[in-house]
């Protein structure tokens, strides 16, 4: 009889770039829940679709292009190559040709020529350009809830068109018209309200700290702590609140724990901004991006720490390296010695580099592992002081952790990674459809690297990333564990000093000594 | 959008969760379960019951790991983890459970 695997290797497993069949109007009926007025007041946004939407809507572009060059820029540079139409794993996924960059970015181009340009304004048939109806705002409202804004498409646009920008303005447009999506908006509710998107308190947030340490002591025979509100730390942690609530999340965090107290660093959480992830961006709303940076701003002040460093989150990362300065800066009241803020991948590898980090690999060896870059790090952000930092600081932490390390195909990673489907504001279930559909190009280049290498597990820097793969890993025949946090991996081959682990490598390599120390 | 338990209508969102969460009882709980497509059994009642205690006490969902180290007290270690909680909810224990047990849906990037 034939193996499973004879028949999945005569098949084959497709190409994660493959060109789909077109599919006209496939995802049309898409839209996200859209906000409530209870949803939107907290973030300064009118409840409800406004009378006069259509004259707020238009003047909102032109204030947008007015103090956002780069989008004008955007919107006047096409030239419809075509460079960039099978580039988004949502088109890839879906077939629906509106998922196509170059036409999700003509949905709002179409608009701006019809009330910016001289051409649309006089003769909008000849350029394409046409009113803005409900139906196109409708259209908005679906198609730009179907962009992960993860920038893959513009790294092969030849004029760097960032579709992610495009689809931003068009979220601050609707938002400023009273069209919110659900999702986002509830959750920087949360944030403003509780200090983190879960809308975890306090409270919750110790009880399950303290459950945290409880089992780190009992693995490892150490007290490793994980502090709240403490003063006086050298380290501010500021990590997605997923961290602390779902798995694998929680086990990264555990490894950011190990790792702060083998390196001998003071570190602390804060309840006031127990948020890493900035869903401002999202929205594209300056705003509201500041004011959830202004958060961390101030709780390093009053914690008075030397150091911010922020934990797994992808969208994090890029506010964090690239906007949090001038958002929230400046950080002169920091170690300057220290970038700031620091990635928790950059603390790790710079002790692995100092050699104060021992490993014992052995302890990963269930896991054949690939590493999946997140979008918002791979190309929106850089770590270390190399260039592509930021792909090879996390490679080097797992090649450090764990005996079988495989990379997925080179134009499905780093620079050229794909979005894992639910990023930029999609991780929803009322998105599912599209979230499943739009992580088929990452689920091949696995499947392709369980065919070639027999890898078993992806591990992650990102919590939406993690939260995404959990749920749409079943579809592809995977685990949903099969997703691993980056620190998890430290987590497990840490050998800590003075810990239970320790004395068990000591006692296998030298018995009688070990026993002579314990007599 | 309302359940109707006993004659009585209760109102919940889009996806089910109820609006005013002091309107749950029992019966509401098997209602939701019944449009979820799942039959309340002992285990279930246990996730439930949990999840509104600690609700109770700390104004939100526990984290799956509390939850799971909790459940592998009471009810052994084979059911206290994540695989056995998606068996019982298969749409994740976070999210479906907590919708039974008339708690907020958890949000963000879980």
């Amino acid at each position: 009889m034939a193996e499973m695997s004879d028949f999945l290797v005569d098949e084959g497993v497709p190409d994660p770039l493959e060109m789909p069949e077109m599919k006209r109007g496939a995802m049309e009926g898409l839209a996200p829940f859209v906000a409530k007025p209870e949803h939107q007041a907290p973030l300064g946004f009118p409840g409800a679709l406004v009378d006069d939407w259509q004259e707020k809507a238009i003047d909102k572009m032109g204030e947008l292009l007015g103090k956002y060059r780069s989008l004008q820029v955007y919107l006047d540079s096409c030239v419809k190559c075509g460079a960039c139409t099978d580039k988004c794993h949502y088109f890839l996924g879906t077939g629906d040709p509106k998922n196509m960059p170059v036409a999700r970015q003509d949905l709002l181009r179409s608009v701006y020529r019809r009330y910016f340009t001289f051409a649309g304004k006089y003769f909008p048939k000849l350029v394409g350009a046409r009113d803005l109806t409900k139906d196109v705002l409708d259209e908005w409202y679906s198609y730009f809830h179907q962009c992960s804004q993860c920038r893959r498409c513009s790294v092969y646009c030849p004029y760097g068109i960032d579709t992610a920008e495009v689809s931003m303005a068009a979220r601050e447009i609707m938002d400023t018209v009273g069209q919110g999506q659900k999702y986002c908006n509830e959750i920087i509710g949360k944030v403003y309200k509780i200090g983190n998107n879960l809308g975890l308190p306090k409270k919750a947030i110790e009880s399950t700290l303290e459950g945290l340490e409880e089992e780190l002591e009992e693995e490892t025979g150490l007290k490793i702590r994980m502090p709240i509100d403490e003063p006086g730390c050298e380290v501010l942690l500021v990590t997605p609140s997923a961290d602390l609530f779902a798995e694998p999340h929680i086990q990264g965090l555990m490894g950011y724990a190990k790792v702060f107290h083998e390196a001998g660093v003071s570190w602390t959480l804060s309840s006031y901004a127990s948020e890493a992830a900035n869903f401002g961006m999202f929205i594209g709303s300056y705003e509201n991006m500041r004011e959830v940076s202004l958060r961390i701003r101030k709780a390093a002040e009053d914690l008075g720490v030397k150091r911010i460093v922020f934990g797994e989150c992808g969208h994090a990362w890029r506010v964090a390296y690239s906007f949090l300065n001038t958002l929230a800066g400046p950080f002169d009241f920091l170690d300057p010695r220290y970038p700031a803020p620091q990635h928790i991948c950059e603390f790790t590898y710079d002790l692995m580099q100092a050699g104060r980090l021992r490993f014992d690999k052995s302890k990963n060896d269930q896991y054949r592992l690939t590493f999946h870059d997140s979008c918002n790090v791979a190309r929106a952000s850089r770590m270390g002081d190399m260039p592509g930092g930021q792909f090879e600081i996390p490679r080097a932490i797992l090649r450090a952790t764990c005996n079988h390390y495989f990379d997925m195909a080179p134009e499905t990673i780093k620079e050229s990674t794909f979005c894992c489907g639910g990023g930029g504001g999609l991780l929803t279930d009322d998105l599912m459809d599209i979230r499943i559909k739009g992580a088929q190009p990452r689920m091949r280049a696995l499947q392709q690297v369980r065919e070639d290498h027999g890898v078993t597990h992806m591990a992650a820097i990102c919590a939406i990333c993690k939260a995404q793969f959990t749920k749409v890993m079943p579809k592809y025949g995977f685990d949903m564990d099969a997703i691993l946090s980056v620190h998890q991996m430290v987590a497990n081959a840490i050998v800590m000093t003075g810990s239970i682990q320790e004395r068990e490598i000591k006692e296998k390599s030298e018995p009688a000594a070990a026993e002579g120390q314990a007599a | 959008m309302a359940y109707t338990v006993n004659g009585t209508t209760v109102e919940h969102d889009e996806e089910g969760y109820l609006t005013d969460l002091n309107e749950w009882n029992e019966d509401i709980a098997l209602e939701i379960a019944k449009a979820q497509n799942l039959e309340m059994n002992e285990e279930r009642w246990e996730v439930v019951n949990f999840l509104r205690n600690y609700y109770d006490e700390y104004q939100v969902a526990p984290a799956i790991r509390v939850l799971t180290k909790a459940l592998a007290k009471t009810m052994g270690p084979e059911k206290g983890n994540n695989k056995y909680l998606y068996e019982l909810f298969p749409y994740g224990p976070a999210k479906q459970a907590c919708m039974i047990a008339g708690l907020p849906k958890p949000t963000g990037c879980v």
